[in-house]
């Protein structure tokens, strides 16, 4: 797995300082997740949400910088930079220069392909979350992101169950390296219908707009608990791609 | 001086009257929840960073209305990030106004953009005011001795 990437001096020596701060010990077990958004009160947000359910967290404004964090850019590397291992990417659909879609599959088609690629979008388009999903997107999340999506999204991406994780074929840090082909088909299961009113897809992310109204992921009841089994089969849930090998 | 008690039911008050009259939803519920005393500043950071990309953003709507061809794409893309970042933090009715903008965007309908332009702006005003004083009600409290959660 490449391991360099190329970084302005400022922004490595930021990075650096955000790491010694967090973490001296590079060999924890706790997950460390890039989140993509344009948006400063998103990333924000995103970023303590992430913190708060114990995730290592790397925030990052555009998917080229992205890319560039996880060593996938094309410029020459002259700097050698040891990311962190990243365990999951988080990005926002619609960003200026490339969407989180972009990102995507860029991502998939990469030696990085095994990382869970969740994307967070304001719109709920189906479409929009057919595509993702067919790109290989672990799940889908319609903002505001609230903090039971987000616990969600780590118990059962990230659970201490062994088996299920291995089965994924996630690239954790403490796993050997995993097979990097999938011959199983991902299945996808079916949603629960929630008459969410569905916005104008902006032109500026130009997806077709799909008049049904759809809830992707979103667990049906606000008042759900962060403590709920996240049974990646309940049909109650949402939409995911599981990539089990079978 | 008032004591800690008044004050509470004082800030308490406030805040029900904010969420009755839709100026913030439940999203605004969620922020105080990721604050805690190793980040006892939270909320205040990001409303603090949601004003100042709001204003930002109101400004460049502002511009982009002016232009003699008006680039509704640019319009649209700017109504959407503020819509986004008021929705992230749960400014309610500054999000329903921009929902509405956004129509007029769709519709190329430029009087129309500039009626929701100054609709957003009064939201916005008035969302910021409100901020402020909770901010200054909180101090208040926290400066006579009270401490969260109080909710």
């Amino acid at each position: 797995m490449a391991r360099n990437g190329v970084f302005s001096r400022r922004w490595r020596a930021e990075k650096l300082e955000e790491f010694d701060k967090l973490c001296p010990s590079l060999v924890s077990d706790e997950v460390h997740v890039l989140a993509v958004d344009d948006s400063f009160v998103d990333r924000k947000v995103i970023e303590r949400l992430l913190k708060i359910t114990s995730c290592k967290v790397t925030t990052v404004d555009s998917g080229s910088r992205a890319l560039q964090f996880l060593g996938l850019d094309e410029q020459e590397s002259s700097v050698q930079f040891d990311a962190l291992k990243v365990d999951m990417i988080i990005t926002d659909y619609c960003m200026p220069g490339m969407t989180g879609y972009e990102l995507l599959k860029k991502i998939k088609g990469s030696s990085f392909k095994e990382i869970p690629v969740v994307i967070m979008s304001s719109e709920n388009v189906l479409a929009r979350i057919d595509s993702c999903l067919e790109e290989g997107a672990e799940d889908f999340l319609l903002k505001p992101v609230k903090l039971s999506d987000v616990k969600r999204l780590k118990d059962y991406m990230f659970s201490e169950d062994r088996s299920r994780t291995e089965a994924k074929g996630m690239n954790k840090r403490k796993l050997p390296e995993t097979s990097s082909n999938d011959p199983s088909t991902p299945t996808i299961l079916p949603l629960t219908s929630i008459d969410t009113a569905s916005t104008p897809s902006s032109e500026f992310c130009s997806s077709p707009s799909s008049p049904i109204a759809f809830s992707s992921l979103l667990s049906a009841d606000s008042s759900s608990n962060s403590s709920m089994p996240s049974s990646p089969d309940s049909p109650t849930r949402r939409v995911k791609m599981s990539n089990q090998n079978l | 001086m008032e004591s800690v008690n008044q004050l509470q039911r004082k800030l308490a008050e406030y805040t029900a009257s904010l969420y009755n009259e839709k100026i913030l939803d439940e999203q605004f519920v969620q922020l105080q929840q990721l604050q805690d005393e190793s980040n006892p500043d939270f909320v205040v950071e990001v409303v603090s960073l949601f004003f100042e990309d709001s204003e930002r953003l109101l400004n460049e709507l502002a511009k982009a209305l002016n232009q003699p061809n008006v680039d509704f794409k640019k319009l649209d893309a700017h109504v959407h990030q503020l819509k986004g970042s008021s929705s992230s933090i749960g400014a309610q009715r500054v999000q329903r106004a921009c929902i509405a903008f956004r129509n007029y965007c769709d519709e190329r309908n430029v009087e129309g953009c500039l009626k929701c332009l100054q609709q957003v702006k009064n939201e916005y005003n008035l969302v910021k005011n409100k901020f402020e004083t909770l901010f200054k009600l909180e101090k208040q409290f926290v400066d006579a001795g009270g401490s969260f959660p109080v909710v």
